[in-house]
């Protein structure tokens, strides 16, 4: 919902990254988004081809690494990974879990030049 | 050359809300932020909170609205102070606003504060403002399959709110699949029926509610 808002802020970390190594050019930006985020990763492709324009990043790729959601079922004691749209343990269908991973967003590497 | 970075993409957001939560925590000021769909009853709950809590506490309010002004001159005839907040157009708080908006309030001089966000189950939920406490509403009229649709939004949430109890046997609403998904995704979640029309879990809340001011503000 707020991919233009997020783009900018992915804009701001290369600039400053590239900045403080003395880049000239930023290659790509890997970023790792958890399926739980909310994010839409192919939106802020777009977003960012257009907000990137003039800025030492653009035409950068970005690549983004998406993190599936994965539980440890307190339940079964088993740890698997769920989809948002079915939030049952897929093992034993209990509902009483710690989420480990798939809610991050953040940027992991730059490239540049 | 590639550079490793890890930076959170949403940090210019956690530092400012970081920088709110420290000057209410000096101020000894308690902050509930109040998140539900359009029409869950969000101003109702913030109306019945007021009446319990400023017999004890003074209390203030913060109005979010994409635009106007209509809940905050309902508050406002109560007698308690309240800021607009028009988020033109944004369909979430962010706590750059939060920052901003605090110069309008004497804070030496509250001690609940109370945020009406932008009505929206959505991304509410990603934006942290500093508060002490995050009230997520869900209305009977909406449905009980709302928590496994929205799940973001349980998942952050301190206390459940399932709002217009009254309405229950109007709609088919599940209560214990509701309250057991939503302890499925956040094991600690309090969960309340609740209505301003009846009494439900709402004397249970008000307790709730008392016992964590009193130990933020020790009074
Ligand atoms: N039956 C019943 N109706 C309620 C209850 N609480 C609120 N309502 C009604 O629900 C409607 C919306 O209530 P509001 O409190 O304005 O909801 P809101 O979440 O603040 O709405 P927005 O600010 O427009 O997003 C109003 O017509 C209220 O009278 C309740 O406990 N029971
Ligand atoms: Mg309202
Ligand atoms: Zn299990
Ligand atoms: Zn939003």
């Amino acid at each position: 919902m707020h991919e233009l808002a997020i783009t900018e802020g992915i804009i701001k970390i290369a600039k400053e990254v590239a900045e403080k190594n003395n880049a000239n050019k930023v290659l790509s930006i890997k970023i790792k988004c958890g399926d739980f985020s909310g994010v839409i990763p192919s939106l802020i492709q777009e977003y960012f081809d257009i907000v990137s324009r003039g800025t030492i990043a653009e035409g950068a790729k970005l690549i983004i690494d998406r993190v599936p959601i994965k539980i440890s079922c307190s339940e079964c004691n088993n740890e698997s990974e769920i989809k948002r749209s079915d939030i049952r343990c897929p093992i034993c269908g209990g509902y009483q879990y710690k989420i480990i991973s798939g809610k991050e967003f953040y940027v992991e590497a730059l490239e540049v030049e | 050359m590639e550079i490793k970075v890890v930076k959170q993409i949403m940090e210019w957001n956690e530092d400012c809300s970081n920088e709110v939560k420290r000057e209410l925590d000096e101020k000894k000021v308690f902050m509930i932020n109040i998140m539900g769909s359009p029409g869950a009853g969000k101003t109702s709950v913030i109306v019945e909170l007021i009446k319990e809590l400023s017999k004890d506490y003074k209390v203030a309010v913060i109005e979010g609205d994409i635009t106007g002004q209509i809940d905050a001159e309902k508050i406002s005839e109560m007698g308690i102070p309240v800021v607009q907040l028009n988020t033109d157009g944004a369909c979430h708080i962010e706590a750059m606003s939060i920052k901003n908006i605090l110069a309008y309030f004497n804070l030496n001089d509250i001690d609940v504060l109370l945020i009406e966000n932008i009505g929206n189950l959505v991304c509410p939920a990603e934006f942290n403002l500093g508060e002490d406490l995050k009230v997520a509403i869900l209305s009977i009229p909406e449905g009980d399959d709302k928590v496994q649709k929205y799940p973001l939004m349980f998942s952050v949430a301190n206390i459940l709110l399932v709002n217009k109890y009254d309405m229950k046997e109007f709609f088919e609403f599940d209560y214990d699949k509701v309250s057991m998904y939503a302890k499925g995704l956040n094991p600690n979640l309090e969960i309340y029926r609740f209505s301003s029309k009846k009494e439900y879990d709402n004397k249970e809340l008000f307790a709730s509610l008392r016992r964590k001011i009193k130990d933020k503000l020790n009074k």
